[in-house]
């Protein structure tokens, strides 16, 4: 049980029980700052793995600006008080029923599969760093990430044409 | 690090995500939830990348392509909150409440 071992399973531990947090917290303020504690672990998990360049574009892209957008239009509707209203008692346990139900075919489909002895290179391995990731994107992916600059400007278009008043 | 643990991380991940997304009625938790399914998949990707990379040792650019993978679908997921907030903005204005349970008319 070395340093990493007790890493990976501090992490986890952390991000499920924030993300158990965010589904379960009354308040969407409370919900918004686990499910940043939840993305931090994640970025933890990343810079484990050793993919350096996603762990920090996690933290600034996610936890920055989505996270903050979120913080803002809560604030902004001033939804920060417990007043959803209860949803149907017997709903709620057919939601959490099912997704239970899910999670264990997902378990028993891969408990056994032929993927069992391989594993996850941590702590080395230079392809997460940033200098690979650009030649790669910029070289075979140019296509894809110019056509994503095109997506972000039509968002933001079409971000600004919802939200205006009419 | 054995991919088991990994997978297992996921699945827990999404299936939280799920279970938030059934249960609640606020949109904004269950926009919230939609971003947690998503990380759960780049987590995956992240560690099968780096799977692929132990497999191909000789290889340098083996494993690069699923990293690349979850920085589009991060791209994207950027794309999809900015008009999905904008969308709820313009919901809680026209029907003061950001309760799903009063859209199931598509009218009015």
């Amino acid at each position: 049980m070395n340093i990493t071992h007790v890493l990976f399973w501090f992490l986890s531990v952390l991000a499920l029980f924030s993300a158990l947090m965010v589904i379960t917290s009354r308040n969407p303020v409370h919900s918004v700052l686990w499910l940043i504690v939840t993305f931090f672990a994640i970025s933890g998990h990343y810079i484990l793995l050793n993919a350096q360049f996603l762990a920090i574009v996690n933290i600034i892209v996610y936890a920055g600006a989505i996270m903050v957008l979120f913080l803002f239009v809560i604030m902004l509707m001033n939804l920060n008080k417990s007043t959803e209203p209860k949803k149907n008692r017997w709903l709620q346990w057919a939601g959490g029923i099912a997704g239970l139900c899910l999670m264990l075919v997902l378990v028993a489909a891969l408990r056994d599969s032929e993927i069992k002895g391989l594993e996850a290179q941590v702590n080395e391995g230079e392809i997460g760093l940033i200098k690979n990731l650009g030649k790669e994107l910029f070289s075979t992916y140019v296509v894809p990430f110019e056509i994503s600059s095109i997506l972000f400007l039509s968002a933001m278009v079409g971000a600004v044409v919802i939200g205006k008043k009419e | 690090m054995p991919i088991n643990y990994y997978i297992f991380l996921s699945i827990a991940l999404f299936c939280i995500g799920i279970i938030g997304v059934l249960t609640r009625r606020n949109a904004i938790i269950i926009f919230m939830c939609i971003e947690l399914m998503l990380n759960a998949v780049n987590l995956m990707l992240v560690a099968f990348s780096k799977m692929h990379h132990l497999a191909k040792p000789a290889d340098v650019v083996a494993g690069t392509d699923g990293q690349l993978f979850v920085f589009f679908i991060m791209v994207v997921a950027a794309a999809e909150v900015s008009v999905g907030l904008a969308i709820i903005v313009m919901m809680y204005r026209n029907i003061h409440s950001v309760d799903v349970n009063f859209l199931n008319r598509l009218k009015h």
